[in-house]
């Protein structure tokens, strides 16, 4: 009886795996949820193709010039018509000649000048016009497209979900499954055993080490693959972040599951924990809209520091000297809760 | 008697904020012999098996599990010891091959878990989960749990509560093989034939006292009645001031509307009984008669039932 799978650790880990993958429950809300939102999000603000503005010319010669401008969607109609679709917002602006039969091609524009559309339809219905009259530019500009990913919505997301995923598989697994324990009398059961207690705690950091890799690569390679995503820092030091953040928190999950007895007392505490880093760590937009006042604290946070690292890496390519300051944050985290859940955990 | 004592408890006292559980309690339970502490719930019996298992400290008092100490020698004496608690809740998801094999992964030597499903008799639920087990089962595999370590000395926190009589019965079988296999046990149970059945001998406790101990024959003995006649006269009033008087009658009770006789000699307690009541004119309406049991002498001690329900 000596072979690898007949050893306490490797059994209590197994007993981790066998209760998370035969409940459907958790395997849903902790794989397809992340991707779920995040395929919702990146759509809802994904960036769009720049926009055509609909105008309307009455005569050829009008139309024919608004259609050098390549933003403009011109269409010529007989003036009654074009006023009536101005009016009802079917086209942003109508260009017709100043007066019937005037020979010096002065142009009326009828718009909603409170409209931003119509102002900007105005500009450059006015701008085609112009040109078209034989208009010189002064001097010449050229454009340069940047549309580069890296600065989109959805790749200030993506590091977001990552770290908030980490946080809640990590405090929710191992803090229900203890309190769950401990209610059932198994934890009882089992310290009556001649088990070393601590392989009790560490199966559950062994467990989520084995599942980070799905934890993180799910929500990263969907990021990469749909999105276009970035991953310009090490990757080593990518996964060194969520190494020590999984480590951090788990830790925080058993702190908080070391007196609890009911799963009720374990919820409430558990959102008492991650409701103020959800809405202050940064997640969907940027922590520092908050006051600089309270900056510090937010700055302290385990998942501020997390997402903020994962930023830096992937965004930034950030090296490791950047993401020291992170990595001290989570270090001191993993450090007081681990210290204090071996010390406050009740057995029975 | 053997040199070596399995388990010695010397004037042990456990409380809680407003509760004495254990109140100077001493015992001694010889290896190989299957020891029991009946009484009913609340009487401390848990709380005094949970001491001797390691897994509550007591206010005072001296324990010694198979020559050891918990203060001492704690990670030896879990080794030796195959514990099965009230109420545990294995987990549901575990098949029983798992649950055993993740059990016997925590001791050094022992059967292997399939030899552990052998003897518990759950062959044919080796592969089920424990979720879909029924109450016998799971106490069985409880019961298996505690063996895979092989123990010197099995705790059993009432292996039956709860159960029906016919998964009650087939336990009794299972601890009766340990029994026959020379396991020594120490057993709690507020059921009095089970202590009858199993125990070589029983300490009969209540509030945290041991107020009778010894062999079931010699507890019983030691109330000096044999039998116990129970009737009824229907609402007919009855003077037993004369059922009293009867010759080899020890106790007179009445309980909800019936009479005990505590008696000595049946043969001559039931016709002396006819006897009396014809005399007085009253009708007999029921008539049973028992051997005395453990639940007599716990009466007898107490003035008590085993099971207040």
């Amino acid at each position: 009886m000596s072979s690898f799978t007949d050893h306490a650790l490797v059994q209590l880990t197994l007993m981790r795996m066998r209760e998370f993958i035969r409940e459907p429950e958790a395997l849903f809300w902790s794989m397809i949820f992340p991707i779920a939102l995040a395929a919702g999000l990146g759509i809802a603000f994904r960036n769009r193709p720049p926009e055509v503005i609909k105008v309307a010319a009455v005569t050829p010669r009008l139309a024919e010039a608004l259609r050098q401008e390549k933003l403009l969607d011109v269409t010529q109609l007989p003036p009654q018509l074009a006023e009536q679709f101005v009016r009802t917002g079917k086209v942003a602006l109508v260009a017709e000649p100043a007066a019937a039969g005037s020979s010096d091609g002065s142009v009326v524009y009828r718009y909603d000048d409170t409209n931003p559309e119509g102002r900007q339809a105005r500009m450059l219905a006015d701008q085609a016009i112009q040109r078209a009259s034989g208009r010189q530019d002064a001097i010449s500009g050229n454009d340069q497209i940047m549309r580069e990913p890296g600065s989109r919505y959805i790749d200030f997301l993506i590091p977001g979900l990552i770290g908030m995923g980490i946080m809640g598989n990590s405090i929710w697994g191992p803090g229900f499954s203890i309190v769950d324990a401990r209610r059932k009398k198994l934890l009882k059961r089992i310290v009556a055993t001649p088990m070393p207690r601590q392989y009790y705690l560490l199966s559950f950091l062994l467990w989520r080490m084995i599942l980070l890799p799905v934890d993180v690569g799910i929500p990263l390679a969907f990021g990469v693959w749909v999105f276009g995503v970035p991953l310009r820092g090490s990757f080593i030091a990518l996964a060194g972040t969520c190494v020590l953040a999984t480590l951090a928190f788990s830790a925080g999950g058993l702190m908080i599951a070391s007196r609890v007895r009911t799963i009720e007392a374990a919820s409430g505490l558990m959102n008492l924990t991650m409701v103020p880093m959800w809405v202050l760590s940064g997640i969907f937009f940027s922590s520092q809209r908050f006051p600089d006042l309270v900056q510090p604290i937010i700055k302290t946070l385990p998942l501020t520091a997390v997402i903020d690292a994962l930023r830096a890496n992937m965004l930034q390519g950030a090296g490791f000297t950047q993401m020291v300051p992170q990595a001290g944050v989570l270090v001191a985290w993993l450090v007081v809760c681990f210290g204090l859940a071996l010390r406050l955990f009740r057995w029975r | 008697m053997p040199a070596t004592a399995a388990l010695r408890v010397r004037n042990l006292r456990k409380g809680y904020k407003d509760v004495v559980a254990v109140d100077g309690l001493d015992l001694e339970v010889h290896p190989g012999e299957c020891f029991g502490l009946l009484g009913p719930n609340g009487a401390g019996k848990t709380t005094t098996i949970e001491i001797c298992e390691g897994l509550t400290e007591a206010d005072s008092g001296e324990v010694e599990v198979l020559g050891l100490r918990w203060s001492s020698d704690a990670a030896a004496l879990r080794e030796r010891l195959g514990i099965q608690l009230q109420e545990t809740q294995l987990a549901e998801k575990l098949t029983v091959l798992e649950t055993l094999r993740l059990f016997r992964s925590f001791f050094r030597q022992g059967p292997g878990a399939e030899e552990a499903i052998r003897v518990v008799q759950l062959e044919e639920k080796r592969d089920a989960r424990v979720g879909t087990l029924s109450g016998g089962q799971k106490q069985r595999l409880a019961l298996a749990c505690a063996l895979v370590g092989d123990p010197d000395l099995l705790f059993l926190d009432e292996p039956t509560t709860g159960l029906d009589p016919q998964a009650r019965r087939q336990l009794w079988e299972l601890i009766e093989e340990f029994k026959a296999a020379g396991r020594t046990i120490l057993l709690t149970t507020h059921y009095m034939e089970e202590a009858e059945r199993l125990c070589g001998r029983v300490a009969i406790m209540d509030h945290g006292k041991i107020i009778a101990q010894g062999t079931p024959r010699e507890l019983i003995a030691s109330i000096g009645v044999e039998h116990v006649v129970e009737f009824s006269a229907g609402n007919t009033a009855l003077d037993l001031a004369g059922v009293r008087g009867m010759t080899g009658v020890r106790e007179v009770r009445t309980e909800n509307g019936s009479v005990l006789l505590q008696v000595t000699e049946l043969h001559k307690a039931v016709p002396g009984l006819l006897d009396e009541l014809g005399r007085q004119g009253v009708p007999l309406t029921e008539l049973r008669t028992h051997s005395a049991t453990l639940e007599d002498v716990f009466v007898h001690l107490t003035g008590r039932h085993l099971r207040d329900e």
